[in-house]
């Protein structure tokens, strides 16, 4: 008999499996369970960008790329940064084509981060980023956001917690699970952070096309001097409906994409064919198709906020992302009774805030990847349950 | 307030039956100014009505249905409007569109069986006066229509899950 617990890496032994993952299964048990849990977006891939990923395959274009990606891909991708967000990056040195966003931050933190470095991550933030910096042998430090902030990151609260050993911030906005977004000005009070403390920044912007309220996405990069610091990590899944064709990318300095490129060519080789085939198109004639996604997610958005709000659940308005995270705290229960009482009782499947962080915990995550009907649907149960926990049923 | 408006119509194009209150909060206007868009749409002929797609075939009650070319002499001063007003009169007529190309007016006609159409197609179309020939060609498959796809008999099921890395 082979001990195993003896061969597995005690690092990733001992990495806690997330709270999401039980919470699923009793989710998967029940019938007539509506669910505002998942994280990708509904919508197909717009046809024309699935029709591109056929084509590559009809004829016969399946073999490795260049490690970086097709040079076309990464051009095109070039001049979308610059429409868009006005930044600037050469094809050939500073972009880099990854099996979606998460390979792009797996690789970013490990091409940075050695024994002992740490990495100031803030709360609630999409799950990976701690369990990769622990792989890595750094150490995570959390920096909590709040409501009252609207989820933003406060400078404050990163002098309190930067060292000698600090080494990198991960910036994840606009946020999953918030929806909380950082702007203009915001971003200038990190930037000014960022270069007083020597770091680099890790900037998550894989929902930079989803913001509604006005205020389009800005990078941190495209602040001065931030464009040497910065590792921006985007992709296709959230912005083009594309997330099983693991399209992701990372653009920064030279000098960090190239040992990225590096950990990339050894573990991954190329990121898949067919699929920088249909990104390719995407960049070319997709911007219509993020338009008409965006305006159906902000209806969304709408009647969701405008839902728990009239059943008393107060909610923050989020500015980005496709999530709502709501305060749960008027019920008087945790996040996960919550979340545990609503699915036996309504069948109606949302996340446990705690899930993202401790910071998380008082909230719940709900998504509006999901139809009209169904939304209304969810709302409904969602009301009823509300009256039911005050009546004290 | 245009922008709005359009909005308003685009989101009823697609379905219906939200509510009035739905409306206002997803396109983020008062109760009233949907309610009024609506009136006036209504009154302008802008929103000519709301019906629900039916997939006949699904539940079971058989209909026929054609596209009729139709080649006709044009009249004096009204040219293809009289004849066309003739024909949309009938409620077998689903639409009648004036085409440019090798035939005039294209009519879609349904009945309950395709003799029923060929009957409507001898019997009251082709004595119209002006028409000059008709061509019907039977619809044999519905795969898709007023921008829904009919043909499929798999029910989408939404096979997102669980994946922690969203």
């Amino acid at each position: 008999m082979i001990d195993y617990s003896t061969k597995i890496n005690p690092t990733l032994k001992n990495i806690k499996p997330s709270g999401i993952r039980k919470f699923f299964d009793i989710a998967n048990e029940l019938e007539d369970v509506i669910s505002l849990s998942v994280g990708e977006p509904d919508f197909h891939t717009p046809w024309h960008i699935r029709e591109e990923g056929i084509y590559s395959l009809e004829k016969g274009r399946t073999r490795y790329t260049p490690n970086k990606g097709f040079i076309k891909l990464r051009e095109e991708i070039s001049a979308y940064l610059k429409r868009k967000f006005s930044l600037e990056y050469s094809p050939q040195k500073e972009v880099l084509v990854t099996v979606g966003g998460s390979e792009a931050i797996d690789l970013c933190i490990r091409a940075l981060i050695n024994k002992g470095d740490e990495v100031l991550i803030p709360e609630p933030s999409f799950v990976c980023y701690v369990p990769i910096t622990q792989m890595a042998g750094g150490v995570h430090v959390t920096i909590k956001t709040t409501a009252e902030n609207k989820f933003k990151l406060m400078v404050e609260d990163l002098e309190k917690a930067v060292t000698d050993k600090t080494k990198l911030l991960v910036l994840p906005y606009p946020n999953n699970p918030t929806g909380g977004i950082m702007e203009r000005d915001e971003l200038k009070a990190v930037a000014d952070f960022i270069v007083k403390h020597d770091l680099i920044v890790l900037s998550d912007e894989i929902y930079a096309e989803l913001t509604y309220t006005g205020h389009r996405h800005v990078s941190i990069a495209e602040l001065p001097g931030m464009k040497e610091r910065t590792v921006i990590v985007n992709g296709f899944s959230k912005s083009h409906s594309m997330t099983g064709w693991r399209m992701g990318y990372a653009v920064g300095p030279a000098e960090i994409i190239s040992p990225m490129t590096k950990l990339h060519q050894f573990a991954i080789m190329s990121a898949p064919t067919m699929s920088q085939y249909a990104a390719i198109e995407a960049l070319r004639n997709g911007d219509e198709d993020i338009e008409k996604m965006r305006s159906e997610y902000d209806m969304r958005r709408r009647l969701i906020v405008d839902g728990l709000n009239k059943m008393g659940l107060t909610c923050f308005e989020p500015e980005g992302a496709f999530y709502v995270f709501p305060s749960i705290k008027s019920t008087g229960l945790s996040s996960a009774e919550f979340c545990e009482k609503l699915i036996y009782s309504k069948g109606v499947a949302v996340v446990p805030g705690d899930a993202f962080g401790e910071s998380g915990e008082g909230f719940v995550r709900i998504s509006y990847c999901y139809s009209i009907n169904h939304i209304t649907e969810a709302l409904e149960r969602m009301q009823a349950f509300i009256k039911e926990l005050k009546e004290g049923k | 307030m245009e922008k709005k408006k359009e909005k308003l119509l685009n989101i009823l194009s697609e379905n219906a039956q939200l509510s009035n209150e739905q409306l206002s909060v997803m396109i983020d206007e008062s109760l009233d100014f949907v309610k009024e868009a609506k009136k006036e749409f209504e009154k302008e002929g802008i929103i000519k009505g709301y019906k629900t797609l039916v997939n006949w075939e699904k539940f079971g009650k058989a209909t026929a249905s054609a596209i009729i070319e139709l080649k006709v002499t044009p009249q004096r001063n009204t040219g293809f409007d009289e004849i066309a007003a003739r024909i949309m009169e009938f409620p077998e007529v689903e639409f009648v569109y004036l085409m440019s190309g090798g035939f005039d007016l294209a009519v879609m006609v349904n009945a309950a069986t395709m003799a029923d159409v060929a009957m409507f197609v001898a019997k009251r179309l082709a004595p119209i006066g002006g028409i000059l020939s008709t061509a019907t060609h039977f619809v044999l498959t519905r795969y898709k229509d007023g921008g829904k796809v009919f043909a499929n008999d798999e029910e989408e099921i939404d096979e997102r899950g669980s994946n922690l890395c969203d």
